[in-house]
This record gives C-alpha cells, structure tokens and sequence, in this order.
C-alpha cells in the first residue's frame, strides 16, 4: 500500500483537541542551491489545487549556493495571503540559522527537523518533529548529486501527512515542475510518500494545524509576475527588446524569449516578428530601446535600480526629443548595489524625475499579476500616444513570487499608435511641423523613417528646437517648447491608469499605497475596522503622474497614511508636492528592511500615530 | 541593405535616375568653421547620395555629439536624422535597423564620439555587423568643448591649451579590425575621389562598413606639427590602391594594364577595382591588414584606401532570424497573438 491508498484518522494529540484549519503560516529555513525551491513550489501548487488561499514568499540570498534561504507560505481561508512576522510551522533545514528560526516560531507551533540537528534553547512551548533525513536519503537511493534535492521532499512528505496536504495534489504538483518527465517524478514523490508513512508510524501529532479542500481558488491561476509582464509585452505587440541581465528582472526576459517561438513566429517563413537583442550594458539597451521606438515599432528594456542609473541620460533624451519607448524596472533594495535579491519601491522618484533638467516621466504601478500583464499592453498604448519613455515599476515580490489570479482578459482594444502621419496623411496636409501642438494636447503629430512623401523627414535632437525640429538656441523657441511638454504631462495625467479606491463607511482616515504591498494593506483595512474601530479607506495608486482623483481623496479625509516600501517615503513626498495645500494630512509609513510589508506592521504604524 | 536604382550613361546629367537633383540631397547649411574638414566630407556624402540614385526617404543618418555630429543636419534633409547621445549612436542606430531593415544608416561619429567615450558601443555594433556606414571624421581633438586631445590625438602632438599629449593614440581602424569588422577604410578629407569611392563601396556593403576620415580641424588643429592637418595629409598621404567603385550594369570603362588592378566581388552585385600604386596589397587578408595598420602606426605612416573587405559574416537581423518585413511596418494581427493563444497559456497556469 502506497500513502495514495491510506488516508488514515488523524491522531489527537495534546492540543486540546482545537483544530486550526487552513488559517496559518510555515516558513522553510534551507541553504540556498539545495533545489528546496522545487519542494517549496511543490507544496504551495498542492495547496493552491486544493482550493486553498495561498501565498509564497523567496527570501533568498544574492548568492549561487551555500547561503540562508527561506520560504514564506501563508495559508489563509479568506485569502489574506500577506507575509506575516512569526509563523506556526517552522522547517528549520539550515543548522546555520536554526536557533534564530525557532526564536520565530508562535507559542504552540510545531517545528520539523533532520533528527541529527541539536538545538541549543530547545523552547518547552512549541513541538518538535524530528526527521531521519539522512537515511531516508540513503534508502531513496537517489544519485549523489541529487541527494540535496531529494532530502526536501522528506520535510514536503511530513508537512503532507502532518497538515493533511491532499497527495494527489503534491503529485500533480510535482508532475507539473518536471514537465511530465516521470523518473524525477517518481523519485521525488518516492521519498514523499516514505517520509509520509515513517512520519505516520513514528510520530504523534501535536499542533492543531492542518489544511482542508475548499473552492476558493476555482479557475484561478498561479504565475510570477515576471512571466505575466513577459506574456504582457508580447500581447502587448512587442518588437524589440533590448536588455541586460540583471536580478530580479532577467526573468522577464527570460519569459519572452520562452514564449516567442510559439506565439510570435510568422507562419509563413517561420520567422520572428520580435527581436531579443542582449546589449553589452544598460546604455546601450535604452539606446536600442529609443532607436527602435523612434524607427516605429514598439520597444521595450527590463531592468532594476542600478540599471535605471544608467539609463539616465537616455531616458532625458527620449523625452526631450519625444521618442516613445518602454522600461520595466523590476525594483530591488538600494541605495548602490543594495540588496539584489530584497523587495523594495525606491526608484519611484528616481524614475519619475529620471533625467538632468526639468523631466517628468510616465510611471505604472502594478499592484498584482492582473495588472503586470495589462500593463505589458497598457505601457506601449502610452509610450507611443504620448512620445515619451514610460516605466512600469514593478518589484521582486510581484516579480519573482507565485500569486494567485483570475485567468488574463485578453486585450480587445487595437493598439495605439499614437499620432503618427502616413504618406497618405502629408500628401492631405502638405507640411507638418514636429513639434507643433496642433490638437492642445501638447502631442505633436511623428513621420516614422521609410515615409516615402518628400516633407516626411525631420530631425531628432536632444538639443533646443522650434516646432519644425529645426536646432534653436531661441528663448522663446526654448520656453514655448517647455510650456508644450508641460501640457503635454497634464494630458497624461488624465489617460494613465486611474487609482483603486476601496472605501468604508464613516472612515475618516485615508490609506495610500501601491505596488506588492495591497494584501498587507487590505487585511490591515479589515483589521483596523473590525478590532480597533478604525475604518479606512485605502486608494491604491497605479500611475504617475498624480491626477484629480488623488487631489479629491486627501482632500476628503482628515489624515492619510502613505505606506510604502523605501526609507524617504518617496510617494508621500510627491504627494505633497501634489497637493501642497494639504501636505501637513499625508503622513509617511516608510519601511525599508527588505522583507515584504505585513498587516501587523501597518496597523501597528498607523494605530500608534493615530494615538500620539 | 537595398541601394540605388543604376546610373545609366547619357540622360539629363543635373537629375539621377529617380528624377532628383542634388539639391534634393543637400541638408541645412553647414554651422562649422570655414575649411572645416567635415563640411567636405558632406559634400561627398551629397555627391555620392546623388550619384547612386538613393531614394532619400530609404536613408537614415544618425550620429553622436560634437561637431562632426553636427553635421548629418547639413546633408539629405528629405531622410530622417537623429542626433542621439555622445558616444551612443551605435546603440540607437542599431535599435533603428532592427525597426526598419530596409533602411540604409549612414553614422557619423567623432574621434572623441567613438574612441573614448563610444568605444565599447562601438566594438559591440560592430561584433554584432549592424548593416550600416559608420563614419569617423577624425581630427585628433576635441572641437566643440574647444581643444582638449582625443585618444587618437599621435603622442607628442602638441595643442595650444592642452600642451602634450603624452599617450600613445588609438587606431580606430586597427580597433574596428579587431572587433571583426569586414570592410574598414582609412581616408583624408582632402582626397574627395577617394572618400567618395570608398562611400560608394560602403552604402553597397552587407555589414558594418568603417571609414575612419581624417578630417582636419582648422581652428584647433591644423597647425604645422598637427599629424592631423592638411598639410601632413597632403604631404604624407601613401594610398594603398585607386579605387574605383563599379556598379553592377555599370561598363567597366576604364582600361587597365593587366596584373594591375584587383577586383573585388561585392554581394549584392557591384565590383571594387583597385588599382594598385607600389606594392599589390590585398585587402582581402586580415592578417596583412593587422599588421599594415601596426606597421603604419610605428612609422607613423599616413595609409589610406580599402583596408580590409569581407562580406561572409550574417547581419544581425539575420543572426537574430527576424522576419524580412520591417518591424515598423508589421500590422496588429502580426504583433498581437489571439486570443485562443492566450487560453492555451492560462491553461498550462491553472
């Protein structure tokens, strides 16, 4: 009989017979390089199929192998998925970091170990679940260069018999991360299942911890924010991309490359209709990036603060000269190197002001996997109807984590090319002059280069220009081009993506904030309301610039939060700078120590406020 | 890259084959000192645009920052031009060509633009063979920040506020050669047959095709000991060969003495003739062409013609196995997947 076959009672043990059902947290301590990422997968996909809220969290080191890992999973029955500070299942698989781990594991909480590994403070108040690794390692007789692997799925088989993880799931999960190829499969789930049956007949459970089949998650799927961003570009109808690896973005170059054979390949001469050009630096990818947006297809880069850096002086260019292109900034901790492999949202001002001199750019804030998909249309749809760069700040918790998420809509709208003229059009009009601002939306009409109609040419420069894009060193040439730009920012405001207000009655208390930190905030709104009489409402910024609306909503409450993800509190500073009139009711909750933001954390900032 | 409809003999000498004349190939007028080196070499450019029938709307011109690009607004106002970033025209003009494949870039770049801060833009434009003509108008100095040397600048030359340059010059040329370059050219702005053979030859080249032109620049470096003036040019310019550029219908006119000229096939069906002038140099060995360029740069030699011309390497947008359509010119239902392919995707998710 196989572990499939048996599914026995569970054993009552000393926790009072109270039963905590799919309401908990486990993290998983390893050493990075020991492949626990398909264990850990593994598992989250097993709950997630059970129809079970679920969230996962990397918190990996900026290393290749021999650091501290952890792997961050929420359970939770009314789909708060938001980290959370202490856990109730601890896997402590790094000796390194063992002591410190079990410091983080709640009152009760149970805590699985290989059975060769010592703690120091063994605390009287949580259970322990030892496990024989090493043998069960050896009996798998698995190959030397996989016993690493194959010694997570011991800790995957016990929290499956343990938490009563359906096996079939963790099987179909497994499946699934090797693509069909059965002999993986089969070896893994061989030492799951072994692990599950010594689990059954040597331990006694003691925690009051397990998960039940619900249908919370049908029809929903699970996908990084990387590969939605990378399948949203395509959608979007990418050409070029031009990029340099750098963490936490490379991913979403990965994912184009990954799919572009199958959806953009010309049936005809099984061609491509993109190309994927790795550049020798970020300079070179932004300059790419402008060169083909400027030539007239739509372009994109990937990259992270240190590459935002770089793009700098480009980025000045293209909107100086008005060239439509797109950067994706997958943000991670600086200042500098930083941490590469941390969450944070600090490269919003940087890109916002990105340039020397007065330069404003287009900015999208996705705030889930939905949205990173959107906006992989979303970005070009702007970049071209506005000529500008446009970034999509995203981050490594959106980017390089599991969510859940309704299936993508495909996106029915045409694409929008913006306001460019054909030969058609300049054999109607005779002349056209670049830079003129004939509709007062501060958008002048573009020829693209191949324009056979003799008036179609024009010059791009980054320096000074009257209307016709002739070289001007005027002043008021110089202002009156200014003037036009700044128009032209104001129409922006009016067509990037608008913010999401959640409102609740009587609150008299605003939340902003954006990005990967909404499930944090969404469940510290619940917990405000419902155990501290603190209704809120909480508007979720997606774009910048500021609109009318973000006007409107602080105007309407008496104090706002503004809670994000960097140590100056950029967003809260650009808010004021937004509203100025009420700049003393925006009060900044910035947090900066790498790891995703919880609901504890933010009822804990804004009650104690609140209270002073 | 596609160029020209043919030249045909006889005609109305004033309009080319596609009915323009060469003020339809002229730019703005040129803002550079009087006797600037590079004002010459626009002309060649207009002259030679002409000359082959280009059809204006088919070129680009792209360039750096300085005073040599300055310059693509003084030739071909009916093509598209971008002045882009110092140092970054590589980047930008191969972002263009990936767009629109059908364009011939025509890049103007300095000696500063390209050998100091260009330099790694530069090697990997060429490592990549992105088709175009990239020019180096190439005068040893910095002219519009007003005299500082430029890492080609010869060691010991000498400027009026800079004093000596004590380093040893980079050779472009030998640079763009090692970087795998399969067609580089040395001129003089003073040699206008010259520079408008080897243009010729460049806009019908399948690659990236270099020409590093020495361009004198008369306000800051054109003085007597200056190994970039008109006068050392004139004075110690040795070419390798006369070049003659033949195009494809064109009769071969001219009569040589056999065992004097070599001739060299280009892809798309014109001929290079190269008549030689001492020594029979073939500009077809990599290995002759390293080491004339190390030899000239110990001598101090003045070398000019076709250096080295090998046209077997794929392009990038070959490499890169992208459709021959322009990008630019692909409509939504190429760009944009259906929706059936997106279900099928949300499948392999769920």
């Amino acid at each position: 009989m196989t572990v499939l076959d048996t599914r026995p009672e569970i054993q009552s043990g000393d926790f009072g017979g109270r039963e905590v059902v799919n309401d908990f947290s486990i993290v998983i301590a390893t050493v990075n390089g020991s492949g626990s990422q398909t264990a850990n997968t593994t598992l989250i996909r097993a709950i997630f199929k059970m129809g079970i809220p679920v969230n996962g969290k990397n918190i990996f080191p900026s290393n290749i192998s021999g650091l501290p890992t952890w792997y961050t999973i929420r359970v939770n029955k009314d789909g708060y998925t938001a980290r959370r500070e202490t856990t109730e299942i601890l896997v402590a698989f790094n000796p390194q970091t063992a002591e410190a781990d079990l410091e983080s594991l709640n009152e009760g909480g149970a805590c699985f170990y290989p059975e060769d590994q010592v703690f120091q403070n063994k605390r009287p108040d949580v259970v322990y679940y030892p496990l024989p690794v090493k043998q069960m390692v050896k009996e798998s007789g698995a190959d030397v260069k996989l016993r690493d692997y194959v010694a997570n799925m011991v800790y995957v088989g016990a929290l499956m018999e343990l938490l009563q993880v359906n096996p079939e799931k963790i099987k179909g999960a497994l499946v699934k991360h090797f693509n069909g190829k059965m002999k993986p499969v089969e070896l893994n789930f061989g030492v799951v299942s072994k692990s599950a049956e010594w689990v059954r007949a040597n331990l006694t459970k003691q925690d009051p911890y397990r998960v039940e089949a619900m249908n919370a998650t049908d029809g929903k799927i699970m996908i990084e924010g990387n590969t939605a961003a990378g399948l949203g570009a395509i959608f979007g109808g990418v050409g070029v991309v031009a990029w340099y690896p750098i963490t936490p973005s490379t991913s979403l170059v990965d994912a184009i490359n990954d799919y572009l054979p199958e959806l953009r390949t010309d049936p005809e001469t099984g061609k491509l209709t993109c190309a994927v050009v790795q550049a020798e630096d970020e300079l070179a990818a932004i300059g790419i990036v402008l060169g083909a947006g400027w030539g007239g297809t739509r372009a994109m880069t990937a990259t992270s603060g240190p590459g935002i850096s770089l793009m700098t002086e480009f980025t000045g260019l293209g909107y100086f000269a008005e060239v439509p292109g797109v950067i994706w900034d997958i943000m991670r901790m600086g200042p500098s190197t930083g941490l590469p492999t941390r969450v944070a949202q600090g490269d919003v001002m940087k890109a916002y002001y990105l340039g020397h001199g007065d330069t404003k750019n287009i900015c999208l804030l996705p705030g889930n996997m939905a949205e990173c998909f959107e906006f992989g249309t979303t970005a070009f749809d702007l970049a071209e109807r506005l000529q500008t760069p446009v970034f999509v700040l995203s981050d490594l918790d959106l980017g390089m984590n599991y969510w859940m998420t309704e299936p993508f809509n495909y996106p029915e709208k045409p694409l929008d090319r913006g306001k460019v003229l054909s030969e058609t059009d300049l054999a109607k009009l005779g002349t056209f002059a670049r830079y003129e601002d004939v509709d007062g939306d501060g958008i002048g009409y573009r020829t693209i280069p191949g324009n056979k109609h003799p008036a179609a040419a024009y010059f791009t420069r980054g320096t000074g220009h009257n209307p016709q894009a002739g070289y001007s060193e005027r002043p008021d040439d110089w202002e009156d081009n200014l003037h036009r730009l700044a128009r032209k920012h104001d129409t922006a405001r009016t067509i990037v993506p608008k913010p999401v207000i959640q409102k609740r009655d009587g609150a008299k208390v605003g939340v902003i904030a954006y990005g990967s930190v909404d499930p944090s905030i969404m469940e510290a709104g619940d917990i405000l309301a419902r155990d501290n009489n603190l209704p809120t409402d909480y508007m979720r910024l997606r774009a910048l610039p500021l609109g009318q609306e973000v006007s409107q909503f602080i105007a309407e409450h008496e104090r706002v939060y503004v809670v994000e993800l960097n140590y100056d509190g950029q967003m809260h500073k650009l808010l004021q700078l937004h509203t100025p009139e009420y700049a003393t009711r925006l009060r900044s909750i910035a947090h900066c120590d790498g790891l995703p933001l919880t609901a504890r954390f933010v009822c804990d900032a804004i009650l104690s406020r609140e209270n002073s | 890259m596609t160029t020209a409809v043919r030249e045909s003999p006889g005609g109305n000498a004033k309009l080319n084959l596609i009915g323009l004349d060469k003020s339809d190939y002229k730019g703005r007028p040129s803002t550079l000192c009087s006797g600037c080196g590079h004002d010459s070499i626009s002309s060649q450019i207009i002259a030679v645009s002409w000359e082959l029938s280009l059809k204006p709307h088919q070129v680009i011109k792209t360039s750096g920052i300085g005073c040599s690009s300055k310059s693509p607004a003084y030739f071909l106002n009916r093509s598209h031009g971008f002045n882009t970033l110092h140092g970054r025209m590589p980047s930008v003009t191969t972002g263009a060509m990936l767009a629109n494949r059908d364009l011939l870039a025509i890049g103007v770049s300095g000696d500063g633009d390209t050998g100091s801060i260009g330099l790694g833009q530069f090697k990997h434009l060429i490592r990549r063979n992105v088709p175009m003509v990239y020019i180096i108008e190439n005068n040893g100095v910095y002219g519009l920040t007003k005299g500082q040397f430029s890492a080609t600048a010869d060691k010991g030359q000498k400027l009026k506020y800079a004093g000596i340059n004590e380093l040893p010059p980079i050779d472009l040329a030998l640079e763009a050669l090692i970087a795998g370059a399969g067609f580089v050219a040395r001129s003089f702005a003073g040699d206008a047959k010259q520079v408008r053979e080897l243009l010729k030859a460049a806009m019908s080249y399948h690659g990236t095709a270099v020409l590093d032109i020495i361009s004198p620049c008369v306000t800051f470096n054109n003085h007597e000991e200056s190994t970039k003036s008109y006068a050392h040019g004139k004075a110690h310019e040795e070419r390798l060969h006369d070049i003659s550029f033949v195009e494809k219908q064109e009769e071969i006119v001219i009569d040589y003495e056999p065992g004097t000229v070599r001739t060299v096939k280009m892809h798309n069906g014109p001929t290079i003739q190269l008549r030689k002038l001492h020594n029979d140099y073939d500009p077809t060995s990599r290995a002759t062409a390293t080491s004339l360029l190390e030899d000239a740069q110990t001598n101090q030699e003045f070398i000019t013609g076709l250096i080295y011309i090998n046209e077997s390497r794929p392009t990038l947008p070959e490499l890169l196995h992208i459709v021959d359509t322009p990008l630019a010119n692909l409509t939504d239902e190429s760009l944009r997947p259906s929706a059936e392919n997106l279900a099928k995707i949300m499948a392999d998710f769920d």
